[in-house]
């Protein structure tokens, strides 16, 4: 069973501000992508996907980083989801910049 | 100040990686009431990103043996290493690597169920024949597997956790003795003095202080910064390793493996550079002789794209199938940070800090060492340094690959041993020293006054590391570094007097950037103001204009202070028990 930071139960209560802290991870990669996520897309999301956020969020590093990398695929469609999204929001950032 | 909440421990741990967390262990597994402070949650420390691997010579592959090891490390670092502390960590490696399969570090098998080993560079067979197998790996996680073991283990052992806390300077009394450490809680801002009869840095390295960097955004010097304001000099800071080749713009790391299959680093004029700085072998060539070439590559005005501020890595060649097949994660880094696909467009790179030599000065009991008076290294009562914050000085001018997850653990557990002896014969909390609870208290409460005269964090934070980056990155002249010293002089100023507009208390993330930003900016002043002044080459500290080692004037380590500037002091040359390795050109 694969550490994770205790979960915050009430998801829809996590402030922006905590979800930044939350983006802040051991591995540069992460770091980039989570945060370019939460200052281009997150705003636009609506608040089940901002749970299903909240939840990826508490994947250990090297998990998120598998899946975030595009080295594995998560078997739940939700967070397959997000994972895409976080991965778009990269590439329309390469795009504008 | 009495309305601040107090906690009291044997021991406070500031830094859960794996040095801090190796050292609460020991701790802990000897019923020592231990603390382990963390500005993020434990597991997504730093020590996750290594995944290389840690070196022993456990002789699982070829013969191997702790001499050669040690001879290697010498040599990698250009013999600016402490001898002792280097003999003390080779020899220890078997001990450290099997402690962790113990703790159930799920290490990758050979076929006879060994522990499975790769070579690495800079490692050799009977001081210099051939090439050792000497690399520890846990798959490509080790990094990951340590850390996860290490907090399994502390959780049984009933090591207390304060996670998301933020430490932000070191309590001392009037006698030198430090105290404890006043920290505060991100998620509410709630303050909190830890007092402990013991305490250890184990913060990690400051990579951040560079624009381009491999670290993550965490690595910024906070434990060196509490150090150098509790009056602590720090050791070598000039020397830090670059990785030649990060991805432009970013950072991370595109590993040698890109030109062990044949790839090649082009100019803007589309020119294989690297044959005219080392004929022979061109791309493959060290690091350090790679990353110089790029760099001057670059100030020559031969850099592409709009601000000629990278080269490319050419993999297309090779075609679709070696770049999918042999280059995954290489391939995968740069689609998804650059939206490149290597195996149809070359990758534009430049060279991005790495790790960090030099740190908080310590001896190989982890004791926190300054000169006093004719003394070099007189340990300063109660407090400890382990991992990439500190220096031991095993990896000297620079680090060997997998030689520094092999320091958090053999450091970490030799500060812990340290402690328990020192708490034997320290059984009882000193008393506070209220005026230094009060001296943090106000470097914190400065950040929470409006201050519309100031210039914002993330801009200054930004023109730091683009200075860094420009005037003491690997292109180092006098010239370069002299003007280095004047700006980051002045910018220092302007950071003393940077703005927030965030004063809130719940996860103040504006706040806890700011504090960083001043322990990046004092960790900057030390590594550029000691690379300004060491005129020779060794190691990783690189100069142009004097492109020689000078042994005879500079085998000494720099100390830099903030109140008394440079200071130098001897290299440890003997071992424990061998013979020493007298300096030798570094030529492999
Ligand atoms: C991409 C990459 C790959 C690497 N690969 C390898 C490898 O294969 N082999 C190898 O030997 N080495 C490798 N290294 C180097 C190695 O990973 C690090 O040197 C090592 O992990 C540092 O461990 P540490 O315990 O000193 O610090 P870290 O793991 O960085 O931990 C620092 C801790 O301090 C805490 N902290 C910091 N400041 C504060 C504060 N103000 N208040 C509270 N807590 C604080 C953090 O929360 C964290 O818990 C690699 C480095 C990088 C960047």
């Amino acid at each position: 069973m694969p550490i994770t930071k205790p979960v915050n139960e009430s998801v829809q209560a996590v402030s922006l501000s905590e979800l930044r802290w939350q983006c802040r991870r051991g591995m540069l990669e992460l770091d980039i992508l989570l945060n370019t996520f939460l200052d281009r897309k997150y705003s636009q999301l609506n608040e089940t996907q901002h749970q299903v956020f909240t939840r990826l969020l508490q994947y250990p590093d090297q998990t998120l980083f598998d899946l975030l990398m595009a080295n594995m695929p998560s078997t739940n469609p939700d967070i397959a989801e997000m994972v895409q999204q976080v991965r778009m929001a990269m590439v329309n950032k390469n795009r504008v910049s | 100040m009495s309305q601040i909440q107090r906690r009291q421990f044997d021991t406070l741990i500031i830094g859960a990686g794996g040095g801090g967390l190796r050292a609460s262990l020991q701790l802990a597994a000897a019923d020592v009431n231990v603390a382990v402070v963390s500005k993020v949650f434990p597991i997504r420390s730093h020590t996750v990103a290594a995944q290389g691997g840690v070196n022993a010579a456990l002789a699982n592959v070829i013969n191997d043996n702790w001499h050669w090891h040690m001879f290697d490390t010498v040599k990698g670092g250009d013999y600016l290493g402490d001898q002792d502390a280097i003999e003390y960590m080779c020899r220890a490696a078997p001990k450290a690597v099997y402690e962790l399969e113990h703790f159930g570090v799920p290490f990758s098998r050979l076929d006879n169920g060994k522990i499975y080993q790769r070579a690495f560079g800079g490692q050799s067979l009977n001081f210099g024949d051939g090439q050792a197998i000497r690399t520890c790996a846990a798959a490509d996680r080790t990094g990951h597997a340590i850390l996860h073991s290490l907090y399994q283990q502390n959780i049984r052992a009933k090591t207390h956790f304060f996670d998301e806390y933020f430490a932000v300077d070191l309590l001392k009394d009037n006698e030198g003795h430090v105290l404890g450490a006043l920290v505060f809680n991100i998620q509410n801002g709630e303050v909190l003095v830890i007092e402990a009869k013991t305490t250890l840095l184990a913060t990690g390295g400051a990579g951040q202080q560079f624009k381009n960097t491999t670290n993550a955004l965490i690595n910024t010097g906070d434990g060196m910064g509490m150090a150098l304001r509790a009056g602590i000099p720090l050791q070598d800071l000039e020397f830090f390793q670059f990785h030649p080749t990060g991805v432009a713009g970013h950072g991370m790391l595109i590993t040698e493996a890109a030109r062990g299959e044949g790839g090649y680093l082009l100019n803007s004029e589309n020119e294989r550079f690297m044959e005219r700085y080392a004929p022979s072998v061109k791309d493959l060539a060290c690091r350090d002789v790679v990353s110089r070439a790029i760099m001057t590559e670059l100030r020559e005005g031969r850099g592409c794209g709009p601000n000629k501020d990278y080269v490319l890595l050419r993999l297309d060649h090779l075609g679709e199938e070696v770049v999918q097949k042999r280059l995954p994660g290489i391939r995968q880094t740069s689609i998804t940070f650059l939206g490149i696909d290597p195996a149809k467009a070359p990758i534009p790179v430049s060279p991005t800090a790495h790790y960090m030599m030099g740190g908080i000065p310590t001896n190989r009991f982890g004791q926190v060492v300054v000169p006093v008076k004719d003394t070099p290294e007189e340990p300063v009562a109660g407090l400890y340094a382990a991992g990439e914050c500190a220096c031991v000085s095993v990896h000297g001018g620079n680090r060997l690959g997998g030689n520094s997850l092999l320091d958090i653990l053999v450091f970490g557990r030799a500060a812990g041993n340290h402690i328990i002896e020192y708490l034997q014969e320290n059984r009882y909390h000193r008393p506070m020293d209220e005026s230094s609870v009060e001296a943090a208290m106000q470097r914190l409460q400065r950040w929470e006054n409006p201050n519309p005269d100031g210039e914002p964090v993330a801009a200054l934070r930004a023109e730091l590391k683009q200075l860094m980056e420009s005037h003491c990155s690997v292109y180092r002249t006098d010239e370069v570094l002299r003007e280095g010293v004047e700006k980051i002089e002045q910018l220092a100023e302007r950071i003393k007097n940077a703005r927030i507009d965030d004063h809130s208390s719940v996860f103040n993330t504006a706040k806890v950037e700011a504090l960083e930003l001043e322990n990046l900016m004092y960790v900057a002043l030390a590594t550029m103001h000691s690379a300004y002044a060491r005129k020779e080459s060794r190691g990783a500290h690189s100069r142009i204009d004097y492109p020689d080692r000078d042994d005879k004037n500079w085998m000494r380590h720099t100390l830099y202070s903030l109140e008394h500037g440079l200071d130098y002091k001897p290299v440890r040359t003997k071992p424990i028990t061998v013979d020493s390795f007298p300096p030798k050109a570094r030529t492999y």
